[in-house]
């Protein structure tokens, strides 16, 4: 589905991520653990095009390179992005967000019966379907985020600090939606500080330190890591 | 077969057939008061149109433009170059007009171009600079070779001529009187109904949400995969086409315009009619403009009569009064009504709806 080669990225003369490879199979859910500044949001970032300038090496999804591509061509071909701080359209409808998610799409009927899903997924969305998404608390813009982005039918979805800022029973909620978004063979990359909580959800986890990778494996092994424990889980 | 309307249509098109009927008598009733009150009536259908232009910008986009008027600008000299004496050019006004409307979007797309990447005040500062900069060149364009006529301005410019008819001369149609401003009143209206149905399709289609979606947050309105770059371009262009038709029909109507039309205050007026009615609202865009420009000219009418009256003298200046109401309005605005004074009426319901919860 995904595969990264050497990813490096620049700000001016200094590295965020130094060259880091993984390769991401179609269904999977994959954690990216790290502390602050480790590089997880500019990898990000780089993923989905929206740095300009500075990032080198190769992205390829679905076997095509798109690291030359811009930012709006990203999800026709099936990747998109929940970014940092969710970005709903706060003026707009909570339906009027989740139809922008179509933006791209023409196949109304199938417009119509992801919007159900969608619902279906988040029915506390569709009783607030008419108000303005600036009005939603924390986790239901989190989640409206993540439902827009699902109504671009993607095969790969990028999520950026999906608890942050939210409370500790909104941040349970979101990932439950989550998970039952994975179950639905949608490809997650979810960057996360919440190491546990992560983890807990991805199938694979990458542990990422000052710009590099510096432990794979698979979840289980992950949370029971001494290291991981220690750094990242509070022990 | 007759066809029964629900009881809403009649009313609908009741209302629309009442102010239709309004507004053509409307004239009449007003050179009943004064050919002035005509002609100041068509200079507020002109700041209608620059505002439904800026609205496109502003509130559409959410783009803040200081610099609109350089369009106006734009429109008003390719008007007045193309028919005066001046190159003795006299091209007719309908070929003029999307010359002048296309020039403008030219220059909106030279002012989008490099500023794509600015937002908010760093966005103001260089459109305000674009605004100066247009003047200024008005201002010095008479040198080496004479284009602009400098701070001289242009004058004799052709009024609007109609099969024959010139709109800037009285005349007898259908045994009814007629005089210049009227007829210019009647082509506004009808230039006015077209900008209006074209800023509805707008608002209601595919680009009209992509600049919704771009105002609110542009990273995620790229990544739902809205192509900002084009479509903020687009914006530019379209809100200043629309001045540059809005400032060829000024030329024709004065017949004479130097760079002093031009000048930043015009653009902050306009800025204001915009967020005094409601941006991102047609009508509420529409209200503000109406009442931006009727208010200062009654205020002429009666401050001075009064103070004269008061104190056998005149003691403030219209001028001042106008823009110390103009402040106490904004103020008051903001304070009372900060999303304008006609919102989006859905918007509204539903802003205060969550707000109640």
């Amino acid at each position: 589905m995904l595969a990264v080669v050497n990813l490096q990225v620049h700000y001016g003369g200094i590295a965020a991520v130094k060259g880091i490879s993984f390769a991401i199979e179609k269904g999977e859910t994959v954690a990216f653990v790290g502390a602050n500044g480790a590089g997880k949001t500019s990898m990000l970032k780089a993923l989905s095009r929206l740095l300009p300038v500075g990032t080198k090496g190769s992205i390829r999804l679905s076997g095509e390179e798109i690291i030359a591509l811009p930012t709006h061509r990203l999800i026709h071909r099936g990747l998109a992005l929940v970014p940092e701080g969710r970005g709903v359209f706060a003026r707009l409808s909570v339906a009027e967000n989740l139809a922008m998610g179509a933006y791209i799409r023409k196949d109304k009927q199938e417009i119509a019966g992801d919007l159900e899903r969608v619902y279906a997924l988040m029915p506390h969305l569709k009783a607030r379907h008419r108000q303005l998404a600036g009005t939603l608390s924390g986790g239901e813009q989190q989640m409206l985020a993540l439902g827009r982005a699902l109504m671009g039918r993607p095969q790969l979805l990028l999520l950026d600090e999906p608890s942050m800022g939210l409370a500790p029973m909104m941040v349970h909620k979101v990932f439950e939606t989550i998970r039952a978004v994975a179950a639905q063979q949608v490809t997650i990359l979810l960057v996360e500080q919440n190491a546990k909580l992560a983890l807990e959800t991805a199938s694979r986890g990458y542990v990422m330190e000052s710009g590099r990778i510096t432990l794979t494996d698979s979840s289980t092994n992950l949370l029971a890591d001494p290291r991981v424990r220690q750094a990242y889980l509070g022990e | 077969m007759m066809m029964v309307l629900p009881p809403s249509r009649v009313k609908y098109f009741a209302g629309v057939a009442l102010v239709a009927t309004a507004l053509l008598v409307l004239p009449f009733a007003l050179s009943a008061a004064g050919t002035a009150w005509v002609r100041i009536t068509n200079l507020a259908i002109l700041f209608v149109f620059l505002s439904l232009g800026l609205n496109i910008v502003v509130g559409y986009a959410g783009l803040l433009d200081l610099g609109y008027v350089a369009f106006y600008a734009v429109g008003a000299y390719v008007y007045a170059l193309l028919a005066s004496p001046h190159f003795g050019m006299h091209l007719p006004f309908w070929v003029i007009l999307p010359i002048g409307a296309t020039l403008a979007g030219f220059f909106g797309v030279l002012l989008g171009a490099p500023t794509l990447k600015l937002r908010g005040d760093y966005l103001a500062i260089v459109t305000l600079g674009f605004g100066e900069i247009v003047r200024i060149f008005l201002n010095n364009l008479s040198q080496p070779i004479n284009i602009t006529n400098g701070p001289q301005g242009l004058a004799q410019i052709d009024p609007v001529r109609i099969g024959g008819m010139s709109l800037g001369q009285n005349g007898t149609l259908f045994g009814l009187n007629f005089s210049g401003p009227m007829k210019y009143y009647y082509l506004l209206l009808l230039l006015l109904l077209l900008v209006i149905v074209v800023n509805l399709r707008l608002q209601n289609s595919r680009i009209g949400r992509a600049w919704e979606a771009i105002r609110e947050d542009e990273m995620a309105a790229r990544a739902i995969g809205i192509n900002t770059t084009r479509l903020k371009l687009l914006a530019f262009a379209m809100g200043a086409s629309f001045g540059g038709v809005a400032g060829g029909m000024f030329s024709a109507i004065q017949g004479f315009i130097s760079p002093e039309s031009f000048v930043l205050t015009e653009s902050v007026m306009i800025l204001s009619m915009v967020v005094l009615g409601g941006m991102g609202n047609i009508w509420g865009v529409i209200a503000g403009a109406v009442l931006l420009s009727f208010v200062p000219e009654m205020l002429r009418y009666t401050v001075v009569p009064m103070q004269m009256a008061l104190f056998k003298r005149l003691l403030i200046e219209p001028e001042v009064i106008r823009m110390l109401l103009f402040g106490l309005a904004l103020v008051l605005m903001m304070r009372f009504r900060p999303a304008g004074l006609w919102p989006l009426r859905a918007r509204q319901r539903e802003f205060d709806k969550a707000v109640g919860e």
